[in-house]
């Protein structure tokens, strides 16, 4: 084999610790090499093209470049070596810059690395051999997660592009966090009105399947071809007969059953449906306070039911869907604010969250809209924002913003005032981080035109006095302790990963960061991808995002989704394994390790033995690592070429 | 209002003594206010300890070295329990208030003689004799009349004892102050 060796200086990325034109001339001597040279940026055009120069004129048969890491540039190169005539698994790439140049100063002893990299590259490029891929059909539907939002977005952008959608939503009616909203900023216009047209749709597109009350079960497969088993929750209504009329609503004599829509502002009915904008408009029981289900007395639903659809006996059901793209759109919860014990820690009544204001704000909601306090429903005068409730505290683990709670502070104080004409808002703020198009504009106006009073300083505690509570804050701007007497607290709660969604992660194959957050491909250039291929991201389940931002996600996610189905078939990843039929006693120790189960048992001439199915393998490598007897091999990376590899570095 | 220029008043090396001593990251502090919003003596001080916080930041010495709340500050700590950063703020004013005493800032006089009066019992009888303690505090500050009103209440009580009590270990205790006195004199 003759190898060339490439030694990029990244202009002065590699060049500046290391002696790229020493590692060339070092890699001159080792076996194998016939050609080697440093380059000023070997990923640019003239770059490559030096590349593909070299292997005409030195009739190179293998390439080694040494620069950056893999996930930047090896597509690149591959597709360099191809253009002149080489398989491109006849390229090695050995990573002198995050590896190298980048972590130490020490010009002598980086270049000894860089020289060792190297030398391990063209020492594992020897056992090369082509690799050819296979193509392999797709199925062109999608599943989408999370029925909020972005869910929607994606399933309606996704729908009105020809394919066909399956949404699964956890709760028994899609419309996310956003249909609990009153209003949104910065136009405040009725959050229901905007979205209640498109849940609509999302219920009438005939290439959607909705599944609510449903969560995912278990995924297998891979991009293009996933089976994914759905458990529809018992609802103990019978969905195809249920008109959604709240008959059953209005004679359901258990009536303290917690109302998860309404935040637990008020209680509800144990058979319910959640809002009158529901989609789908379908009542569920709530087992926990159903008193048929209980005590087995009771069953007033089901004699007042007009269309018999109520079915005590009704069980969890699972289906199983097969589709060619999954994209996430979790979504986000609130943080548990009641770890603040300076703030009641959930003792006093009229310190309630954000999202319950919400709820009361709400016309639909359990006060009709009126601002009422919770505990003896009188109209608060004194009404006090506290911010940052649970963002940018990291004596509560939650270091980060989440980003869109100063601007629907600055809305509920508009709404508060429009509410109550009467009434005095006070916001105990940290920094106002209102950076979207309109929004300054809208944190000024509840300033100037609504007299909100901003306060700069964060809360202390919060203590009852009389039948009101005092607030102990600070003004920073002023320089003092400061005391406001409140009738009503409301704590802008901030975000945190939905629950469950590290499991669902899990279950996806996908990663997320320490607040379980869903990890993007790339934070700058794959923002809806991940690291899974056929996996996309919506939403705030990637991190806490506004209303457009997240529209603006299921929409991105849409479009990659779109993108990879616009071809008819997939070209699989030769880099799988590979039983060698010769070797293998057929043990099965493979197949059970396998976690794709992409190793099926064969008969040879009366012998069992294992052969790995190529478009289901996804390359990890545990059966070459489980085989007894190294029959197993992955492609690419096999026995011969790692010792090899071990071999280079080791000689001395 | 003064104008202070950040460059040239800056002392970088305070920052970094007190960041030293206290093993606290002052940089952590961005500003909240929570320490002053839960401070129960700010009514008493004349800067508010978040505003220590920052001038300590901005390394600006003299100002938080002559400041009386320092040795207003109670240690009560619920600037510590309620910082958002962990910031050991209380450690921060203790630190503070040492360096203010090395290099000879006055501080509030009374306190001042309190702490003294305070650790001389301490040298003498190994824990604190109340009596004894007053007796100093009194002769050198003059203040006849502080807590005159507290004696009834509390005699009836038991709490004051005439003759400092026995303990055990008395010696030991007044190793540490000489300990301390040879190691601080080097």
């Amino acid at each position: 084999m003759k190898i060339g060796v490439f030694v990029c200086h990244c202009g002065s990325n590699i060049e500046g610790t290391v002696d790229t034109a020493a590692v060339a001339a070092a890699a001159r001597e080792f076996p194998g090499v016939a050609f080697a040279t440093d380059t000023m940026y070997t990923c640019s055009e003239p770059g490559q093209e030096e590349i593909v120069n070299a292997i005409k004129e030195h009739q190179l048969d293998g390439v080694v470049v040494a620069s950056c890491t893999p996930r930047m540039h090896e597509q690149t190169f591959r597709r360099t070596v191809e253009r002149a005539g080489l398989n491109r698994y006849l390229f090695e790439m050995a990573n002198i810059r995050e590896h190298v140049s980048w972590i130490g100063k020490d010009r002598e002893a980086n270049t000894n690395k860089a020289t060792d990299l190297v030398r391990m590259a063209a020492s594992k490029l020897l056992h090369n051999r082509p690799l050819l891929s296979k193509q392999f059909d797709i199925n062109k539907r999608v599943l989408i997660i999370g029925g909020g939002v972005a869910g929607i977005q994606a399933a309606l952008d996704c729908a009105e592009g020809g394919l066909e959608v399956v949404l699964v939503e956890k709760t028994t009616t899609i419309g996310g966090k956003m249909a609990k909203l009153d209003k949104t900023f910065p136009t405040v216009d009725c959050s229901c009105c905007i979205l209640g047209p498109r849940m609509v749709d999302v219920a009438q597109h005939p290439n959607i399947t909705l599944y609510a009350y449903s969560e995912i079960e278990e995924v297998s497969g891979y991009v293009g071809n996933f089976d994914v088993k759905v458990k529809k929750k018992a609802t103990y209504v019978d969905w195809d007969k249920c008109t959604g009329c709240g008959i059953c609503m209005t004679k359901c004599p258990s009536k303290k059953a917690t109302d998860y829509f309404n935040e637990g502002i008020g209680k509800t009915t144990a058979i319910n449906i959640p809002f009158p904008q529901a989609i789908p408009k379908k009542a569920k029981i709530d087992a926990d306070f159903c008193m048929k289900l209980q005590k087995g007395k009771c069953g007033i639903c089901a004699k007042v039911c007009p269309s018999g659809c109520i079915d005590f006996t009704q069980q969890d059901e699972f289906v199983t869907e097969k589709v060619g793209a999954i994209v996430a759109a979790t979504g986000f919860d609130l943080f548990d604010w009641t770890v603040y014990g300076e703030y009641g820690g959930g003792r006093y009544p009229d310190v309630i969250t954000s999202l319950q204001y919400e709820r009361m704000l709400s016309a639909s909601g359990p006060t009709g809209g009126h601002i009422k306090r919770p505990s003896d429903g009188k109209e608060p005068k004194n009404v006090v924002f506290i911010q940052c409730v649970g963002s940018r505290d990291k004596s509560v683990g939650r270091p980060y913003c989440t980003g869109f709670c100063c601007m629907y502070t600055a809305k509920q104080a508009i709404l508060t005032k429009d509410h109550l004409p009467e009434s005095q808002t006070y916001v105990f703020y940290m920094d106002i981080r209102a950076t979207g198009k309109n929004y300054d504009e809208f944190t000024r106006r509840a300033m100037e035109e609504y007299n909100a009073k901003y306060i700069r300083g964060r809360v202390s505690m919060i203590y009852p006095k009389g039948d009101s509570l005092l607030v102990r804050g600070a003004d920073t701007l002023m320089g003092t302790q400061v005391e406001v007497d409140a009738d009503l607290v409301v704590l802008a709660v901030g975000a945190e990963a939905a629950a469950g969604a590290a499991g669902l992660a899990e279950k996806l194959r996908i990663s997320y960061d320490s607040y379980g957050f869903y990890m993007e491909g790339h934070p700058k250039l794959k923002p809806v991808e991940t690291n899974t291929a056929g996996v996309y991201l919506a939403g705030s389940c990637q991190g806490p995002k506004d209303i457009p931002s997240s529209v603006a996600q299921g929409s991105a996610a849409a479009s990659k989704v779109l993108g990879l189905f616009s071809k008819d078939k997939l070209a699989s990843d030769p880099q799988v394994s590979v039983v060698d039929i010769k070797r293998c006693i057929g043990c099965g120790k493979c197949m059970k390790t396998c976690p794709f189960g992409a190793i099926k048992e064969i008969d040879f001439r009366g012998m069992k033995k294992a052969e790995v199915i190529e478009t289901v393998c996804q390359g990890c490598g545990i059966c070459t690592s489980t085989c007894p007897q190294g029959a197993a091999q992955l492609q690419h990376f096999t026995d011969n070429q790692i010792l090899s590899e071990v071999n280079a570095l080791c000689q001395f | 209002m003064n104008v202070i220029n950040l460059t040239s008043s800056c002392n970088s090396d305070f920052v970094r003594q007190v960041e030293e001593e206290s093993g606290q990251q002052l940089s952590l502090c961005y500003q909240c206010g929570k320490c002053t919003a839960g401070c129960p003596y700010t009514t008493e001080y004349d800067i508010p300890v978040s505003q220590i916080m920052r001038l300590t930041q901005a390394g600006q010495k003299e100002l938080v070295l002559k400041s009386k709340s320092l040795w207003l500050c109670a240690t009560c700590e619920s600037c510590t329990a309620r910082c958002p950063n962990k910031i050991d703020v209380a450690r921060i004013m203790d630190v503070l208030r040492h360096m203010a005493r090395r290099e000879g800032y006055g501080g509030v006089k009374t306190v001042k003689t309190f702490w003294d009066s305070f650790l001389h019992s301490v040298q003498k009888n190994g824990r604190v004799f109340e009596v004894g303690l007053l007796a100093n505090y009194i002769s050198h500050t003059g203040r006849f009349w502080t807590d005159m009103g507290l004696g009834p209440k509390v005699l009836p009580k038991g709490k004051i004892h005439f003759k400092p009590s026995a303990m055990q270990g008395k010696e030991e205790v007044s190793k540490i102050f000489r300990r301390y006195t040879e190691e601080s004199s080097k």
